[in-house]
This record gives C-alpha cells, sequence and structure tokens, in this order.
C-alpha cells in the first residue's frame, strides 16, 4: 500500500460495470485535481476496466491491491478537470 | 450532481462519456429547449432529447394529429389521432422519460407572442414547416440573443443549421427574405421521405446537446445539406452578412414582423 494522502474513499461493493465506473467517476469529478480517490470494490472485471477508463480520462492509477479473499481497493489520482 | 438509482442506470453512458460526465448530464437536465413544431422534425428533435434528460421541452404546435402524419412524426401514433400535437408529444416523451418537463403550448407562433413564448428557454429549435414562421423564429432568436438550432426537410433533401447570435450568420444572411409565396413548394405538394426527418431531426438533437455541454463545433457559420438519395452530406460556409437586415451593421429589422404565407402541414 501507498502511502498516499486520499481525500475521498468510495464503496462500490456490489455494483456491476458499467456501474463501478459511473459511481467512480462521478465520485472523482466532485474532487480537485490533485486528490487522490479510494474505490473499494468486489467485482473482479472492474480491476482492469476501471484502470483502463480512469486512464483514458487522463487520471492516473496508482495502487490496485487486493485488501482480501474478493476485494480490493484502487487508488486513483485525479490529474484533469 | 445529484443523480437517483434509476438516473445513474438510465444516463450511465452519458455519465461514463469524458466529455459529458455528471457534470455535463447535469448541464442537461437543467436545459430548457424551446421547439418550434412537433412534427417530421420535432417528434426525433424531442424524442432524443427527452431520452438524454432535457430538463424543459416547451413545445409550440397548434395543430391536432392526422393519420397523413403518421408516415413520418413519429412522436404520434393511431391512439393520438386528433389530438393536440403537443399534447400527444409530451405523452410519448415522458413515456420514454418522466424526468423531462414537456410544456405544449397549443398557438400559433406570431410576432405578439413569440417572444414571451421564448423568454424562458435557453436554446430554440426550429422545425417549423413554413417560410413565415422560419423568418419569425430567426429574427426572434437573433434580437434576443437565443440559439437557434434550425432544420428543414423537402423531398429527398435536408438542411441544418445553427445560429448562435454574434458568433457567425444567421438565417437572413442565407436567404435576406422569405421566398414568394408559391415558389417553394410545399411538402403537401412536393411529398417527403418519411424517414428523411429522423436523420435531420436527429442532428439538430445533436446541435442542441453540444450547446448545452459546450462541447465540439456546433454548425455556427455552415450549412449542412443532407442528400438522401445519394446518401450524401455536404456542408458549405455560410459567412456573416455585414448588411444583414437583422444582425447586420446597421439593422434594418429592430422589431418583429409577421410575413403572411399559406402554409401545409409538414
Amino acid at each position: 500500500m501507498s502511502g498516499v494522502k486520499v481525500a475521498k474513499k468510495i464503496d462500490i461493493r456490489g455494483l456491476v460495470c458499467p456501474y463501478t465506473f459511473v459511481k467512480s467517476k462521478l465520485a472523482i469529478e466532485t474532487m480537485e485535481v490533485g486528490e487522490v480517490l479510494e474505490i473499494l470494490l468486489d467485482y473482479e472485471e472492474a480491476l482492469s476496466s476501471i484502470p483502463n477508463s480512469m486512464r483514458d480520462h487522463g487520471h492516473t492509477v496508482l495502487e490496485v491491491d487486493k485488501v482480501s479473499e474478493g476485494q480490493w481497493i484502487i487508488q486513483v489520482r485525479k490529474d484533469r478537470d | 450532481m445529484d443523480f437517483n438509482e434509476e438516473q445513474l442506470l438510465r444516463y450511465s453512458r452519458h455519465i461514463i462519456l469524458p466529455e459529458v460526465g455528471g457534470k455535463g448530464q447535469s448541464r442537461i437536465q437543467k436545459a430548457r429547449v424551446f421547439m418550434v413544431g412537433a412534427g417530421g422534425l420535432g417528434s426525433p428533435v424531442g424524442y432524443y432529447l427527452s431520452a438524454a434528460g432535457i430538463g424543459t421541452l416547451g413545445i409550440v404546435d397548434n395543430d391536432r394529429v392526422e393519420i397523413s402524419n403518421l408516415q413520418r412524426q413519429i412522436a404520434h401514433s393511431m391512439n393520438t389521432l386528433g389530438k393536440y400535437k403537443g399534447d400527444s408529444a409530451k405523452a410519448t416523451f415522458e413515456a420514454l422519460n418522466p424526468d423531462v418537463r414537456v410544456i405544449p403550448i397549443k398557438e400559433r407562433l406570431s410576432k405578439d407572442n413569440i417572444l414571451d413564448l421564448i423568454h424562458d428557454y435557453d436554446i430554440v429549435v426550429d422545425g417549423s414547416d413554413n417560410f413565415p414562421t422560419r423568418y419569425l423564429v430567426n429574427d426572434a432568436c437573433v434580437l434576443t440573443g437565443k440559439p437557434l438550432v434550425s432544420g428543414a426537410i423537402l423531398r429527398f433533401e435536408g438542411q441544418v443549421t445553427t445560429i448562435v447570435p454574434g458568433k457567425g450568420h444567421c438565417y437572413r444572411c442565407l436567404f435576406e427574405e422569405p421566398p414568394p409565396p408559391g415558389l417553394v413548394p410545399s411538402c403537401q405538394e412536393a411529398g417527403v421521405l418519411g424517414a428523411l426527418p429522423g436523420v435531420i431531426g436527429g442532428l439538430q438533437a445533436l446541435e442542441v446537446l453540444k450547446l448545452v455541454l459546450g462541447k465540439g463545433e456546433p454548425l455556427a457559420g455552415k450549412l449542412l445539406i443532407f442528400d438522401a438519395l445519394k446518401t450524401t452530406f455536404r456542408t458549405v460556409r455560410v459567412p456573416r452578412n455585414p448588411n444583414c437586415p437583422v444582425c447586420g451593421s446597421n439593422p434594418t429589422i429592430t422589431e418583429l414582423q409577421d410575413y403572411s404565407q399559406d402554409v401545409c402541414s409538414l
């Protein structure tokens, strides 16, 4: 786990694509450039789709970590408004 | 930027677009669009704007649904024959998306009511079927500084242009005066292929959404011409006419006027 300061955390466990990204995107839109969003999820496909979409939107994916069986966190730094 | 769960699902394909997002969707939901006509063009324009979640849709039309409309006016149906087109369209659009507020206005546009009617709206969409209305709507939008997305169809050809006052041309820069009555045949005389308004109205709906979102390049200073028989799109540049009687440097039209002309039901 990185030691970056997380500005906002969301729990999207139970959601599937594309709503995993919809929720993540709505969250990051409310944040300032430079801040880090932490997403807690349990939908494995989103481990690649959320980072891909976030990069596509111009943000930086800092971490994708398994926190327990079937649960992961993704940290994304907002790089663009 | 608060969406309920149903809205999250409904607008998810918008929200995931980088150019739209939650902020853009909120702009769409706050937008107020005034449509002139609920006929061939107004049907697809209103349908897609409703699907997109446009906040308020004012529709002026004082015609009633006839069976000869149904070959192209997809907002109406056998169930709404004889009803006012605004009421018929409202039922269709609100069935598609209950978020949208549709306000039917059963009046004929004239120089005496148009300014009041468009006052509370952000964008005007012209899908009218006659030149007097087309010029009246143009002049009203230029005089009030409201963007106007204008569409027209006849036979197999359609045209779209977006008039953004202060940025580019207006309808009178293109054609200074309406043609004399009878010169341009009406659709009643000339016919129109039923799917053509779907193409032109779809383009008009896109222009409206781009204006609302502030994304892309609207057809300002340009006229798009679609030939359905050849399936070709052509875009011609339309410079602003410095001597235009309404948007030129020394306008001669400073108040609205009505032209009288027989109209057909597009």
